[in-house]
């Protein structure tokens, strides 16, 4: 039996308690609570080797979900999908039980407080990158679920957006596991409640009023008249009004759609991002490069064998500059 | 792996029955027929008594199932979540099952090493996407519960949204209690539309008594006149849940 009471859904392991896995014989040393949410409570811990993050929930299935979704992302080579992950195990302590996974740090402020810090002319950057990456989670079939700004940090420099928390990730097609009202097109009245692209992509743009309206307002009578009514009355969102409507009716075939129409928003001018620069932005990590390399290729199949020698050169060598400035 | 109808009572209520059978007895008597039963307490803000909240979770845990209390205006998220939680655990209880037999000893799925829970997951994952769905809702329409019956009706009608979003099928039937000449009314009969509800949910309750006990009772057996008036109609093998369980 599961109870919880909204005073009590959190563990509370004190900094300094040594977490010992039970099956793969690893320690973790916590050194303070990151933030919990309705699936359990995420610690910041020493391993062996650096600074990770520690989730652990008085239930295993959400953690074996949440870890089942994970593995799933490390398949996509190279992508930027979630926090990687590290460990899974249980802890035995004196008097029960509990388990745990263990994953990336992803050190930053969230979506928000970024924002308040730094401004809102980060806004339409950080939602180009996510994007992105949502377009890449949606092709390997799934659909993130509960997007919203806590569950995005921001970290670098350079800036760069990145999810947390997979309990909400769905197989597209079926019903979204875990959502968060503000963010849900059900319940704006505006669409079901099965995972699709555009389920996401109606988040994304309301992330963007969140941005606007930090205190997050009701349902009133709903729909796209009420939140259209919010974007008009923001001057912040005025010139997101078109893509923000589209996203909210679901009319963005595919995350890239909006993201090529955001990015019309932002830089009006037809000099928008030429391809090879496009193609470094969305190829960081090595294992990556030879499946960017061939995505970018088959774009310019009819570019001809000379072309695409150049293009290659010259994408190798913009890369191998990224890689050189990754590592200073 | 078959299985087959997921049976749930999901029974809203602010606090203590105080008339019939005992609520827990009634919920364990569920349990036995293959009926799960949730709980959700709607609370006021901070006045959370604390023979109301040990009812609840009583209830839920001799019913096999999940309890939460919330606050009114966090309701609709609660109960699509609580829902949610208790279609997932007694389907885990099912594999379990299914587990020991094929392992043959007393073990649980959070006895194998992480590594296997995963696999086990999935098929709960696609089972709770596809598996046919009874749910019966039992509402709490005692005095104090006035205030809470709109955003109740609002709470019942986002549920319709996230298990039609499933591509299992669903049924839904809603009483409420106390009734107006027995213990409980059925103010919707088993139907997969719960949106049909909008039209008929009360917007006054009704009398002092909260027989919470009674309507349990009736809930569980609400759930064998359906199967038995089924069985009458069709021929088919159809296998409920305390077979497999
Ligand atoms: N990998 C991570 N790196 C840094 N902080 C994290 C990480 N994962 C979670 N957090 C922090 O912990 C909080 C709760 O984690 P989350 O996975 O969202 O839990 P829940 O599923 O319960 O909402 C997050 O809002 C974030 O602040
Ligand atoms: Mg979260």
């Amino acid at each position: 039996m599961m109870m919880n009471n909204p005073s009590k859904n959190q563990c509370n392991v004190k900094p300094g308690t040594v977490i010992h896995g039970k099956w793969h014989r690893n320690s973790y040393a916590v050194i303070k609570e990151l933030g919990f949410g309705a699936n359990g409570t995420v610690y910041l811990a020493r391993a062996t080797d650096g600074q990770v993050a520690l989730k652990m929930s008085e239930n295993p299935m959400s953690i074996t979900s949440e870890v089942n979704v994970l593995k799933s992302f490390a398949k996509v080579q190279g992508s930027a999908l979630g926090p990687s992950l590290l460990d899974v195990d249980d802890w035995e302590y004196p008097d029960g039980k509990i388990s745990f996974y263990v994953m990336e740090f992803i050190k930053g402020p969230d979506l928000l407080s970024f924002l308040q810090k730094k401004g809102s002319d980060w806004l339409g950057v950080l939602m180009l990158q996510l994007l992105k990456d949502l377009q890449v989670l949606h092709s390997n079939g799934w659909v993130f679920g509960d997007l919203k700004p806590e569950n995005l940090i921001v970290t670098g420099p350079p800036a760069r957006i990145r999810c947390i928390d997979t309990g909400g990730t769905t197989v597209s097609g079926r019903a979204i596991k875990e959502f968060t009202e503000f963010f849900d097109r059900g319940y704006w009245g505006m669409g079901s409640r099965k995972a699709d692209e555009q389920y996401d992509l109606f988040a994304v743009a309301m992330i963007i009023i969140n941005a606007a309206y930090l205190k997050r307002f009701n349902r009133a009578e709903g729909g796209r008249a009420q939140l259209i009514k919010a974007v008009q009355a923001s001057p912040l969102l005025k010139k997101y009004e078109k893509v923000i409507d589209r996203a909210l009716t679901g009319r963005y075939i595919s995350a890239s759609d909006m993201r090529a129409d955001l990015l019309a928003v932002l830089q009006p001018s037809k000099l928008a991002a030429p391809a090879p620069k496009k193609t470094v932005q969305q190829a960081p990590p090595p294992t990556r490069t030879s499946r960017s390399r061939q995505a970018s290729v088959q774009k310019k199949k009819k570019g001809g064998m000379a072309e695409t020698a150049v293009i290659l050169a010259v994408i190798s060598l913009i890369y191998f500059f990224y890689l050189y400035s990754q590592l200073v | 792996m078959k299985t087959g109808t997921l049976k749930q009572v999901l029974l809203i209520t602010d606090g203590c029955s105080n008339q019939g059978e005992d609520p827990i007895a009634m919920a364990a008597l569920a349990k036995e027929q293959g009926v799960t039963v949730n709980v959700i307490g709607v609370m006021e803000q901070d006045v959370i008594d604390d023979q109301g909240l040990k009812e609840i979770e009583s209830i839920a845990m001799a019913g096999g199932g999940v309890s939460q209390v919330v606050y009114t205006q966090q309701l609709s998220q609660t109960v699509q979540m609580v829902t949610r939680k208790a279609m997932t655990q007694t389907l885990q209880g099912v594999v379990n099952k299914e587990l020991q037999q094929i392992l043959g000893r007393a073990k649980t799925v959070e006895d194998l090493p992480p590594e296997q829970r995963g696999e086990i997951m999935e098929v709960v994952d696609e089972l709770g996407e596809t598996v046919e769905l009874e749910v019966l809702i039992l509402v709490d329409t005692s005095a104090s519960m006035k205030h809470k019956l709109p955003t109740v009706k609002e709470a019942l009608l986002d549920l319709s949204l996230s298990l039609n979003a499933r591509s299992g099928e669903n049924s839904f039937s809603v009483l409420v209690f106390p009734g107006k000449r027995g213990e409980a009314d059925k103010l919707l009969d088993w139907t997969p539309k719960l949106e049909s509800l909008t039209s008929v949910f009360p917007k006054l309750t009704t009398g002092g008594i909260t027989p919470t006990g009674p309507a349990l009772r009736e809930a569980a057996a609400s759930f064998r006149q359906k199967r038995s008036l089924r069985s009458l109609l069709s021929s088919d093998d159809e296998q409920s849940f305390e077979e497999s369980v």
